[in-house]
């Protein structure tokens, strides 16, 4: 059984982004650059699956600029098996990249595809639910616990009231939450071996997928600061003041 | 030109965030219809028919939809927009895990984008949404015939009651047959609900163990009449289920006041609580960044502070 996982070039988590001054966009000139967290999780995920037997290939796919390489030997160094990028300077949004997520399904046949549940550079929480419908497969998103088995997956879903459990058949694509688990650290030697595995270059006209933005970001602002509060020494104080300036006990 | 919103329910009333959303829907223009995808659904239909501003309330109740399947509810979604000939001009819901889950799907299948997450309407086709954890604010403009939102309930106010919308039933669409539920292990509490509370009582790793967190945390919930929270480190630390986790990849929440207690303040925790009036923490560490956006701080052991706190409440 083949897995497919995609992973996303994103701004590291650890860092605080700035907005450009002519409200173009956000600064990620000299800004470091890592795997989106959520599809560390879901490349784990997948190599589990491997090293459990109940998958024998792991396919990393990443779509954007050619520095996604980057990423898919991220990937490989977890323990992906090879990877594919497609490679393309334009601004990609979420439908685009699960129309070429689903060229690429047709064409490989995952049993399983695992996404990250959103990308934290965009924050849109689409693109699994997207590629989901475009194949005509099931869902379950924000997984916290996956076990996979002859033609089904059970999968436990993180949901505003607590947890659910869903039974679905396979194929289909399942997004990761924070807790399904905790990324393994890439060793040395398998950063070294994942720059010997296979990794295949297509462009969106290869895959035959009309990638054109439908949104147009206008302007892009700095929220409102919140203004500097104040410390208190103690706890009578700090009811006096929720009580009689902030009123809010 | 008509605004779809979809309800999230469980069949006997509409949530909170259903509410949130209409206000939302409200801003664009246009008749609001709220469609209603349930089992035994009438209770919730009825509610829905009473909600200020709404023209009409669509009920699709059948027994396909008992689980509330993304690919059942979506598709049921995609048949009505189907059948309007397209007087839908926008579909809504709110950006819970159940919007979340669904509406990309019916996005996907309409061939358009999904605006996630909106904060503010500019106009029928321009949304402001946050990016980067809440970061940066980008003003995006739909050039799809239709628009498909989710929609931060934070940021609108909820709608009133006095409507009389009339209720229409629908027939439903058929089971995919993809998907089945096993079960739910719904959290239960007396509290009320993390995105509807006035006060927050949220606790992170400093709470040291589960025990410690609803020992020290609970009395003072219980005198504020608040709801209970939770950084991301104490979720994964087990002090409490998920659901309690607000942040950027958690709940999104703006209380009157939210008390951070043992919380450092990562970025991706403000990302969830910055918009709240009025912001306390009570942490050990002066250097804390969570104190950059407090309006009160106090540095001291949260094990001492907070008991003090819940008597002088
Ligand atoms: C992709 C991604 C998504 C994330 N999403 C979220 C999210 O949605 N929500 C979220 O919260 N986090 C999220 N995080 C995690 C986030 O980066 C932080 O790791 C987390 O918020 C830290 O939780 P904390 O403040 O409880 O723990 P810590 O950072 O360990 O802080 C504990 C604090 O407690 C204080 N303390 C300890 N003992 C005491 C005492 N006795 N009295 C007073 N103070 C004390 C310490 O001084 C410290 O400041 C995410 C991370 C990633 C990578």
């Amino acid at each position: 059984m083949k897995i497919l996982v995609p992973v996303k070039r994103v701004v590291d988590y650890n860092v605080k982004v700035r907005v450009k001054s002519d409200g173009t966009g956000v600064d990620i000139a000299n800004v470091k650059m890592s795997m989106n967290p959520f599809d560390e999780i879901a490349v784990e995920e997948a190599v589990r699956l491997k090293e459990a037997g109940v998958a024998t290939e792991v396919v990393a796919v990443s779509c954007g600029v050619g520095a996604c390489q980057e990423t898919l030997r991220t990937a490989m160094a977890i323990g992906a098996d090879r990877g594919i990028l497609v490679e393309t300077d334009a601004e990609l949004q979420p439908l685009a990249v699960a129309k070429l997520l689903k060229a690429l399904c047709d064409k490989e046949q995952p049993q399983v595809v695992i996404c990250g549940k959103q990308a934290i550079d965009d924050d849109a929480n689409q693109t699994g639910q997207m590629l989901s419908a475009l194949m005509g497969w099931p869902q379950a998103t924000f997984a916290s616990k996956v076990a996979v088995s002859a033609g089904k997956a059970t999968v436990t879903r993180e949901i505003d009231g607590g947890l659910e459990t869903l039974e679905i058949a396979l194929p289909a694509v399942v997004t990761t939450d924070l807790r399904l688990n905790e990324p393994r650290y890439a060793t040395l030697p398998n950063i070294m071996k994942a720059k010997k595995k296979p990794l295949e270059t297509v462009k969106p006209a290869d895959l035959g997928v009309d990638v054109a933005p439908r949104l147009t970001t206008l302007k892009v602002v700095e929220p409102p600061k919140r203004s500097a509060g104040v410390m208190v020494a103690d706890v009578t104080q700090l009811v006096d003041k929720l009580k009689n300036e902030a009123k809010v006990l | 030109m008509t605004v779809l919103v979809i309800a999230e329910h469980d069949n006997a009333s509409l949530k909170g965030a259903t509410l949130n959303t209409v206000t939302a829907a409200a801003k664009l223009g246009g008749d609001i219809a709220v469609l209603v995808v349930g089992t035994g659904a009438g209770a919730a239909a009825e509610a829905a028919s009473r909600v200020a501003g709404v023209s009409k309330v669509l009920v699709a109740d059948s027994a396909v939809f008992a689980d509330q399947s993304a690919e059942n509810v979506a598709a049921q979604i995609l048949a009505v927009v189907g059948a309007s000939a397209g007087s839908i001009s926008h579909v809504l819901a709110p950006a819970t895990t159940f919007g979340k889950n669904v509406l990309p799907r019916v996005a996907a299948l309409l061939d358009v984008a999904q605006i996630s997450e909106i904060v503010a309407v500019e106009s029928a086709d321009t949304f402001v949404r946050p990016i980067y954890a809440g970061n940066a604010l980008a003003t995006v403009k739909s050039a799809d015939p239709v628009k498909v939102v989710t929609v931060r309930t934070t940021a609108f106010e909820a709608a009133g009651e006095g409507g009389s919308a009339a209720v229409e039933q629908l027939s439903a669409v058929a089971d995919s047959g993809l998907s089945k539920l096993l079960g739910r292990e719904l959290t239960k509490s007396a509290r009320p609900e993390l995105g509807a509370a006035k006060i927050i009582v949220s606790g992170g790793r400093g709470m040291g163990s589960g025990e410690n967190y609803h020992a020290v945390l609970e009395p003072l919930a219980d005198k504020l009449g608040a709801a209970l929270g939770a950084s991301r480190a104490a979720v994964d630390a087990g002090y409490v289920p998920n659901d309690y986790q607000v942040g950027q990849t958690g709940k999104i929440v703006a209380p009157q006041l939210y008390l951070a207690v043992g919380i450092s303040g990562a970025i991706q925790h403000l990302a969830g609580m910055k918009d709240s009036k009025v912001i306390v923490a009570i942490n050990k560490d002066p250097e804390a960044p969570i104190f950059q956006v407090a309006d009160y701080g106090l540095v001291a052991d949260l094990f001492e502070a907070v008991p003090q706190l819940a008597a002088a409440v």
